[in-house]
Order: structure tokens, then sequence, then C-alpha cells
């Protein structure tokens, strides 16, 4: 006898098909990638694998008719607090295979959310509102590490740079693609996210599966990551941004490297990766070269040497306990931005132990960060990038308000471009086409339409970024930076209002 | 003669005044009065203040200490700490006079000082450092020290100010006894912060006063930035922020006081990407290093130091400014009509730009202590602690 | 002529400046004396060029770089070779740890020991594979996350007899690329998902196309290492740790 496979037994979906309005056209069949549809041609009909169902709506969607509706299964679990379907499901999992649970995307805990817990200010009587339609607001950000003082110069009664600046990264919006690979999501993807970069003046972010032959134009709008899987790494491919970041953690999985399943090492991702067709991409965990923060100004200046120094090079880690004291010596390592990733950052694939339980939340981190450089007098030596769980344009607000230079969007960009968040992507089988590298199944997602729809949602924030500076009274991003003035915490303890360093709503 | 008002209009009704000699000679302070006080129902009786430049000729070479304290223990704590660090050369109490409107005034003392040094550090003793000093010291007492606030500590110069309608504060001070090269006045409509007596204007810190009309968005921002460089907003007000700025970027950093109210009050992105290659860095590079000190929000100010008066507004000019001249009186105005009232033939009447300032300094050699900030002058910054880009010593020294 | 440089009184950033400029003009040949800690010595140089540098280079001496063949009359340090392209580095004396970490292409030839972690994550993609010769012995984790690329251990020119030819973990997490070890290894240092096999005919045209040149750069017989029979170490399967997880 078999050995019961207990998951099996209690699906998380269930699909629901209206017969009256189904016409048999078999076109759910051809959109599910995980085959929870099933043409049976003898009895020429259709039947439902529910346990295959991952919950990605795309029959749904797809359906001509609207036949289908995709439920929470109905089946109950008899209630108890502690006991909870999510629990019970995770112990038949492990039981049934032995393994380590994996999971996507980002935190799904329902931790305080801080962003949900600070309130903007707006001006009434004193000072004016600015329309920013009609009016010049401003969004310009610069990346990079800034001297203390100018030096100035008069020649012939005219005023100049005595020494011109270092190099710097100009964003026209405070808003960059963070970092996701070409392998974790499709080719597409990456086009219309560096195309959208172009036309936007901000940037995006290679992630660490090299750099695709059709990028490189898109240049002065990448960041190139140089991870510890080194994979695609070579120098046109550090030579062919603004940018390297070092990464050194994510916040969906801190303290642990990158995994891209060999289901998704394809023969291009084999090629720009340099590893075998259907072997696991591995990155690990540390750097092999980096044991030690003195290491890390090694390979901070070995890439500044091989590039002779004409790009930045940013360092990204996860937000952890001691974040600041990290970031701070990130940065006395010669750093030229420092990315923090907070609890909610997403990823293509994190054990769910990692994704939900470790590192801390973004918004606390900014601050922290931001007040230890500060107070060690070095905080004009780096930016401060924000990444992890931004889901709306006034999260970016809060962000820099908290002391960030700029933010990265990856979720909200993938959610963009129609992920429907059923945290699958580590099958390779994203049935929207998004993350996956399957010829047949990133056709559903043409780079024209993922361009378009990443360059409207950003578009879209900028504008409401400028209607919120000018309910403020500030006509550039840069009188927001560290602004608490901004910010009010609505239903926040002493602790939090300190450590974030705002008023309760009402002081 | 000339006398002038700045009437602010618009949200808050706050006035500011100023006058300047280019050749030193001194104007009695009841014509600076006459101006602030003919519009005072613009403010609201909850502050009015003066600076007046060139009171103290006998004590030009001490640092004037204004100090305003709630009680006599606060005094009695200033001098302790006065003691302790500076050479005291005299002191007296501010002449006041009883003023039925107003109550509990609190003290004024004013107190000529100059900074002591520790052993090892009097060799660096320099006038930079002992203006060093003096900042760090009159931060300490307005930050340590209860119920005490040093009001003005330039030299040669003082600040007179309190709750009460421009009349009223005159009349308490003895505005009409003093004589001044130049004089800012300003007339207080309070909004955001709390009418109290270290909140009126003018605000200072050494020999910068100013005093503000408007509201300054961006002042989380300015504290945090000016935090950075050990500046300690205690003051409760946006326009204390502007004093410090002013201290940073033009004593400090050596901006020419032009560049450093350009930071202040910057060039659009737009305006600057068609500037002529060389001037787009200058200004890029502004807006880059300084984006902590621009003053965001409507403002119009008068600032004045030893040797000069300089208005400035917005970068969109929601306060306006107007100035004028006559001879060697030079006017700033937010209305022409302000100007002609007081003095009604100027030689110029002109309507600078939103963000331009307009800057009036002495003719040379005519005041002691005459500062010029028109030239860039080398930044006082500390060594790169990072070292990055930095060859040691022992491989790089002889070659 | 080679241009002969003495670099001791110089900073890296100064020197690689210096070398870029001369490649720039042309200079394709370089005698580099009075090399000691300078780190990051060509990294990033994509050219064709010649090196000969007398002492010790400091930490990634060639990193990155695409072309360039190095010879050190002097042992080399940490990092080596890191995520070198192409092109050669040639140690007439000992390697120290993560020697040709994520190697994509090119060579290493090391005359002595080398120590931990070398030649870890190195990659290949067809016929860009990269080598790693190593005349001595090695410390744990070699060849660590190989993907692709090879590895010869040699075990002869040591400084350590009584030590293992190659340490704990040999290939721990390798799932593509091949090491040879002249000799045997303990199974139990093997990592997870690897075994050693007898060499087949290909392999050895292989290992003698290398070693040939490696004889050739050093000045050794090359009958003298074929005295000794070579393992061939592979994974069995690309995906060592495919069953880890539950879904």
């Amino acid at each position: 006898m078999a050995t019961p496979q207990f998951a099996s037994f209690f699906p998380d979906f269930y699909i629901e098909r209206i017969w009256e309005k189904c016409i048999k056209c078999r076109r759910c069949v051809r959109e599910c990638s995980y085959e929870a549809h099933i043409w049976d041609p003898k009895k020429k009909t259709l039947y439902e694998d529910h346990t295959k169902c991952v919950g990605c709506h795309r029959c749904e969607a797809m359906c001509p008719t609207k036949a289908i509706i995709i439920r929470r299964h109905p089946a109950e679990f008899r209630e108890h607090a502690l006991w909870t379907p999510w629990f019970i499901k995770n112990v038949y999992k492990q039981a049934d295979q032995g393994g380590v649970l994996l999971t996507s995307t980002g935190c799904a805990l329902p931790f305080k959310n801080y962003f949900d817990h600070l309130v903007l200010d707006a001006c009434q009587v004193t000072n004016p509102p600015i329309d920013p339609l009609r009016e010049p607001m401003e969004l310009r950000t610069y990346i990079g590490p800034k001297p203390e003082a100018l030096e100035i110069e008069e020649v012939d009664g005219k005023f100049r740079l005595k020494k011109k600046l270092p190099p710097m990264i100009k964003l026209e919006v405070p808003i960059m693609f963070a970092a996701m690979s070409y392998g974790a999501i499709s080719l597409h993807v990456h086009q219309g996210l560096a195309k959208a970069a172009r036309d936007l003046g901000t940037l995006y972010n290679t992630g660490e599966g090299g750099l695709h032959a059709s990028l490189y134009e898109y240049g002065s709008n990448t960041i190139v990551q140089c991870a510890s899987g080194r994979f695609g790494l070579h120098v046109d491919y550090l030579n062919a941004g603004v940018a390297i970041e070092i990464k050194i953690g994510q916040g969906a999985k801190p303290g642990i490297g990158g995994h891209l399943p060999g289901e998704k090492v394809t023969e291009e991702i084999s090629k720009t990766r340099m590893i075998p067709v259907g072997s696991d991409a591995i990155s690990p965990a540390p750097h092999h070269d980096i044991y030690s923060i003195e290491d890390l100004r090694g390979l901070i200046f070995a890439l500044k040497e091989a590039t002779e120094y004409k790009k930045l090079v940013f360092v990204k880690i996860a937000a952890v306990h001691n974040v600041a004291a990290i970031a701070s010596g990130i940065v006395r390592a010669g750093a030229d931005a420092v990315v923090i990733d907070g609890l909610k950052g997403g990823t293509g694939a994190a054990p769910t132990m990692f994704r939900d339980y470790i590192g801390i939340p973004i918004e606390l981190a900014i601050s922290a960060v931001d007040k230890r450089l500060r107070e060690e007098g070095i905080r004009h030596r780096a930016s401060i990038i924000a990444s992890g769980g931004i889901r709306c344009s006034a999260d970016v607000v809060k962000a820099i308000a908290l002391g960030a230079d700029a933010v990265y969007i990856g979720t909200a960009a993938l959610i963009a471009v129609g992920c429907t968040m059923c945290q699958r992507c580590y099958t390779g089988k994203c049935p929207w086409g998004i993350a996956t590298n399957n010829p047949e199944l990133i056709k559903r997602l043409p780079p024209e339409v993922a361009y378009e729809k990443i360059y409207n949602l950003v578009k879209a924030w900028a504008h409401e970024i400028k209607e919120m500076l000018g309910a403020m009274g500030i006509n550039s991003i840069e009188s927001l930076k560290g602004n608490r003035d901004k910010l009010r915490a609505v239903g926040l303890t002493k602790e939090e209002m300190e450590i974030l360093e705002v008023k309760h709503a009402g002081e | 003669m000339w006398n002038i008002a700045l009437r602010a209009k618009e949200l808050s009704g706050c006035g500011i005044a100023g006058i300047i000699h280019r050749k030193g000679e001194l104007i009695p302070g009841e014509m600076i009065l006459k101006a602030i006080c003919c519009q005072y129902e613009r403010g609201n009786g909850l502050g009015a203040g003066f600076a007046a430049y060139g009171i103290y000729p006998e004590l030009h070479e001490y640092y004037a200490l204004h100090v305003m304290a709630q009680n006599k223990q606060a005094l009695e704590k200033v001098e302790e700490f006065l003691q302790k660090h500076t050479f005291l050369n005299f002191q007296e109490p501010i002449p006041t006079k009883k003023v039925k409107t107003i109550k509990d005034p609190p003290l004024f003392k004013r107190y000529f000082v100059r900074p002591k040094f520790d052993e090892e550090e009097a060799e660096f003793c320099d006038i930079t450092a002992e203006d060093d000093r003096m900042v760090q010291l009159v931060m300490e007492i307005n930050e340590k020290i209860d119920g005490a606030y040093v009001i003005s500590s330039g030299k040669n110069m003082g600040v007179f100010k309190g709750v009460g309608f421009p009349d009223e504060i005159a009349e308490f001070f003895r505005i009409d006894e003093y004589k001044a090269f130049i004089w800012t006045a300003h007339n207080r409509f309070p909004t955001n912060t709390p009418g109290w007596w270290g909140g009126a204007h003018p605000f200072t810190i050494l020999d910068w006063s100013i005093v503000h009309n408007g509201e300054i968005s961006s002042y989380g921002t300015n504290r945090r930035y000016l935090e950075l460089f050990g500046y300690k907003c205690t003051l409760l007000t946006d326009t204390e922020v502007v004093a410090y700025i002013l201290d940073l970027l033009i004593r400090k950093h050596g901006l020419p006081l032009e560049l450093a109210c350009k930071a202040m009050a910057p060039p659009f992105w737009m305006e600057i990407d068609e500037m002529p290659e060389e001037e787009r860095e200058l200004y890029t590079a502004i807006r880059i290093l300084y984006g902590g000190a621009v003053l965001n929000g409507p403002f119009a100010i008068l600032f004045a130091y030893n040797g000069g008066l300089v208005g400035l507004n917005d970068r969109v000019k929601l306060r306006p400014l107007v100035a004028a001249s006559k001879g060697d009186l030079y006017f700033m105005a937010s209305e022409e009509a302000a100007i002609r009232a007081i003095c009604p033939d100027p030689e110029r009447v002109w309507a600078p730009k939103a963000g331009e300032p307009v800057i009036v300094e002495m003719e040379e050699g005519v005041i002691p202590n005459q500062k010029s900030y028109l030239k860039p002058r080398p930044a006082e910054v500390k060594e790169d602690a990072l070292r990055i880009g930095y060859l040691p010593p022992l491989l790089f020294s002889s070659k | 002529m080679p241009l002969e440089l003495d670099i001791s009184r110089l900073y890296y950033s100064q020197v690689n400046k210096i070398i870029r400029d001369y490649i720039e003009k042309g200079e394709r040949e370089f005698i580099i004396r009075g090399v000691n800690g300078h780190r990051y010595l060509f990294a990033g140089v994509s050219a064709e060029v010649k090196v000969e540098l007398y002492g010790t280079p400091g930490l990634d001496l060639g990193a990155f770089m695409r072309g360039p063949v190095i010879r050190v009359f002097g042992n080399v340090q940490d990092g080596a070779g890191n995520t070198m392209d192409e092109g050669k580095i040639i140690v007439h004396g000992m390697a120290g740890d993560v020697v040709g970490y994520a190697m994509r292409g090119g060579k290493i030839h090391i005359y002595g020991d080398v120590g931990y972690r070398v030649g870890i994550h190195m990659k290949a993609y067809m016929d860009k594979v990269p080598v790693i010769v190593i005349g001595g012995k090695a410390g744990d984790f070699l060849g660590e996350y190989m993907a692709g690329g090879i590895i010869i251990l040699l075990g002869m020119n040591t400084l350590y007899p009584e030590r293992p030819i190659a340490g704990l973990f040999l290939g721990t997490g390798m799932h593509g690329g091949a090491i040879y070890v002249r000799g045997k290894v303990k199974e139990s240092y093997l990592g997870l998902g690897l075994k050693p096999y007898p060499l087949d005919g290909e392999d050895e045209k292989l290992l003698e196309k290398h070693l040939k040149e490696y004889c050739e750069d050093f000045g050794l017989d090359l009958s003298e290492i074929f005295k000794e029979d070579f393992i061939k170490i592979i994974p069995y399967t690309h995906r060592p740790y495919g069953k880890l997880y539950a879904y």
C-alpha cells in the first residue's frame, strides 16, 4: 500500500465551474501550467484536480465565458486558535516529504506594519499647499557619497567649483526597481523594467543572474548585482551599468543565499549563468571572499578598481537586529549606498521560516540606520535605499521622511504586470508568464505590456508623491528627507515612536 | 525719512523691516520703530523685536551676550557658566522701562565676554576658533540651563525682543535711546509656535540676525541637517534654523553670500538643466550637497551681520520683496508703496526675482569687526574619517 | 622590450592607473618589481598583456581580469584570480585561500600548496572552461559549489608531507565540472552527491594537455607526474539538494 500523502487530501483552493456557462473550449486546460484543469477525451468533458490549484486565478481571468471561480476550499477543520489550517497543512507537507518548506514573495504574517501606523501632514492656513499640476514640484534625487562642503572659486567675477563632484547617479523619481534576476523572472519582465527605468529616469537592478545581451543598451539605467554566486559576472557586465550592488543579504531570507531551482535553469539561463541546464543555481550564504567587514572593503575596492572608479558600489543587506551597526560598518568600508531590505521584502524562493520570521520591519531599520550614520557624522558618505514591503506612494513618502534617499520596489512592479501573489514563483510555472523561463509561458507577458504597466505604475506614484509634497507645502523632495515633522504616529507605543523619532498624532 | 515697513499680506501676519547705511552712519532707533509700528495691526501682540548693529562701540572687541532669564536662579547659573568658560569684561542689566501692558517680563542682562580656552587649545585660538567656541557656549546655555536663553551673541550688536506689540517692546527696551548703522525689526503673528519671549524675532547666532515672515515647511529636514554639524535647535521655531544655516554655509563652509542664498532658495532643476556647463555643475553641486539647507515654503527674510544687510525670499515668490535705495541708505520691503510712504523719492526701486538675494554690504573699513562675505573662502572641513582614497604615508612618503 | 616598473612606493590604485595608461598606449609586456601587498593588480584589465611580478601581491590579484598572463615570482595571497574571466596566473610559489573563486575562464597554475576554498563556484559554458592546476596540496572545501571547470590536484610540491592531499568536504555542493586528483582521497572527505571514478580515454587526453602546459610553465617532467594514477571526482547528479524542499 502506498503511503498516504496527507497534504493532498486537503487542497487550499476549490475550482468552481459553472456548467451553464462552460462551452468546453478547454482554454482553462491550456492556461493552467499546474495541470489543475483536465480534459477527458473519452467522456469529452472537463474535470479538476483541486490539489494542484495554487490560486493564481489565471483560468478564471482567461475563461471566455467567465465560467470559473477560484475560491478558498470550503472544507474546514474544526476551529482552533493555535492550530490553524496553515500549520496543520505545513506539518502534513513536511511529514509527507521530509523537506524544508519553500515559498515565495515576502513575509506573509500580520506583524505590525509601521507604514500603516504613520499619517502624513498637510498645510492648513499658516502656509500654503502647492498645486503640483501647475507649479514646479521636484523629485530629482542624487544617489552616492557627497562631500560635506563645496569648494568654490571665483574666476572672472563668476563662481565655479574648484573640484568636481565625485560620480553620482541622478534619479528623476526616487523609486528604483529592486534586484530580480533574469532566471527568477522572465526576460520579458526584465526588458519591461529596463525600458520603464529609462523612460522614467530611474534604475532597475539586474539581480544576480547576469545580463541578457538585449539589455546592454539600457546601461545608464542599470544597476548590476554581484552576489555570492557571481553568476554572469564579467568585466563587460560590471561596466554595463552605473552602479554595482554587492548583495550580502535579502529581506525575504536573511542569512541564506540565493537559490534558483533547477526547474528554472533553461538553456538560456545556463548560458548567462554558466552552469549546467537543470542544475540548481546556488548562491552561497556568504560571499566566500567576505568573512568579515574588512573583506567587504576588499570586494568594494576590487570592484572599484576593476571599473576604474567610474561606478558606484551599493551594498545590500537584510534588515536584521543589529542593522544600524552593520550599516555603519558598510559605509566605513567605502560603500556609496546602503540598501536595506526589510522583513517584508519579496523573493522568488525562500524557506517559509526565513520569509516569515527572520529580519526586522524596514520602517524601524531606516530610522535606526539614518540615526546611527548621522550620529557618527558619516550620513553624507552614502545614500540609504530602503526596500521591502513598499506598496504605495504614501509608503515611499514615509520611507523618505524616515530618512531614506530612495526606495526599491519589487513585488509592486510584479503585481503591476499581473502577479496575483499566489506565492509559487519557485515552481517556475508562473501561469502569468512573470516568474518563469518556460518559452511558452513567457509569451503570455510580452515586453511591451510589461513596460507599459510598470511605467504607468511609477508615473502614477510619482504624481501622487508630488500631490502629497504639495499638500505639505514643499516643492522639492529634499525637504522631505528625514523630515519627521511631516509624520505622526497612530497607535504606536512609546518605544516604537522613539525608534521612529515621531510624535503621536495630537502631539 | 529712511523708515520702512514690510507688510505681510498673506497667511501669517508678520511684518519685517530693515535699513542699512553703507558708510556706517548711525540711524536713530525711533526710525525703525516708526517703520514697524505703522503696521502694528499686522501682528497680534504676541511678539516684536529689533536688532541693532553698532550699539556697543566701546566694547566692540567683546561678544555681547543678551541673556533672557525667567528668574534670578537661572541668571545665576548663566553667570556661573560664564565665569567658568569666558573672560567677563563687563555686565549690566539691560535698561528697561515699566510698560503697563507688559506683565511679568523676564529678566534681561547683557555680558561682554571672550571665550576661554583650555591650555592645549589656546594655541589655535584665532578668530574662527573664538567664534566656534562662542557658538558652542551659546548652544550649551540654551540647551542646558533651564529658563535662560542667549538671545544675541554678536560683537557690537544686540537684539531686543519680547511678547507684545512693537511699540510696547520698543518702549520696554528703550529703543529710542539707541543708534545703529543697521536696524532690522519684526512684528509677529505667531502661528505654529507659541508666543513666548524667546520665540520673538530677530533670531541670532554670533552677529547673524534674522527676521522672518512666513513658515518654513522644511523645518524638520533643516533641523536634522544642522544637527549633523552640532547645531541644536532649542527655540521651538523655524526661524532659528535660518540663522544656523547662514552660520554654517557662510562662516564655516566659506560659501560666498550669494551662493549661500542660492543654497537656501535654489533654482529649479529645469533652470539648472539649461545653464551653461560650468554654472550647471556649480548649481547641481549646490543642490546635491545642500538639499538639507533648502528653505521650503513661503518666506521673506532679512538678515544682517556686522557689515551687511540681505533680503531673500522663497523661490516661487510666495512672499513679495522690494528693495530701494537713496544715497547710502538701502531699504527692503514687500511693497513699493510701503517704501514710498517713508521715502517718497528713492533713487532706485527694484523687485528682485524669487530666490534672488538683495545683498547690501557697507563700504570697506567703515566699522570695527567689519565682515564681508561676497567672496568664497576655504571651507573648514573635518579630515576624512574613513580614509577613502587615502594614501598610506609609509608607502607614499619619498619617491 | 618589456616595460619595467618598481612599485614599492606606490599605492595600488596608482599602479593600476599607470598600467592601464601604458596598455592604452600600446604597451604589452610588463616586468613589475617591488610588489608587496598591492591589492587588485590587473583587476578588471581587459587586454592581452604579459606580466612578470616579483614579490608578494595582495588580495584579489587579477580579479575579474580578461586576458593578461601574469607570472608571479613569489607567493600569492587570498583571492587571486577572483571571478577571473580569461588569461592566466602562474605562481612560482604557493597560494592563499579562495583562489579562483567563481572563475569563468582562463587558467591558474600554482607550483606549490593552496589554502582553503580554492576553485569554489567555478563555472563553465561550452568551450569556455576554467582550469586550476595545483602542484601541492589543498585545504578544505576545494571546489565547493563547482558548476563547471577543471581542478587538477597533484600533491607533489608540498611543504606539508603530513597532510592529506585534499582537505575535508572536497567538492561539497559540486554540480558540474571535474576535480582530478593524483593519488587517492578518502571517500568520507567528499561532499554529498560525489563519487571518485577511474579515468577514461577522454580524461587522459585532457589531463595530458593541461599538465603538459603546466610542466612547461615550471620546467617539470611530465612523466614524473604520470607515475601515479589519477582519480576523477564528479557529481553523479546535477541536483545534489533537489529533494531538500517540501512544496
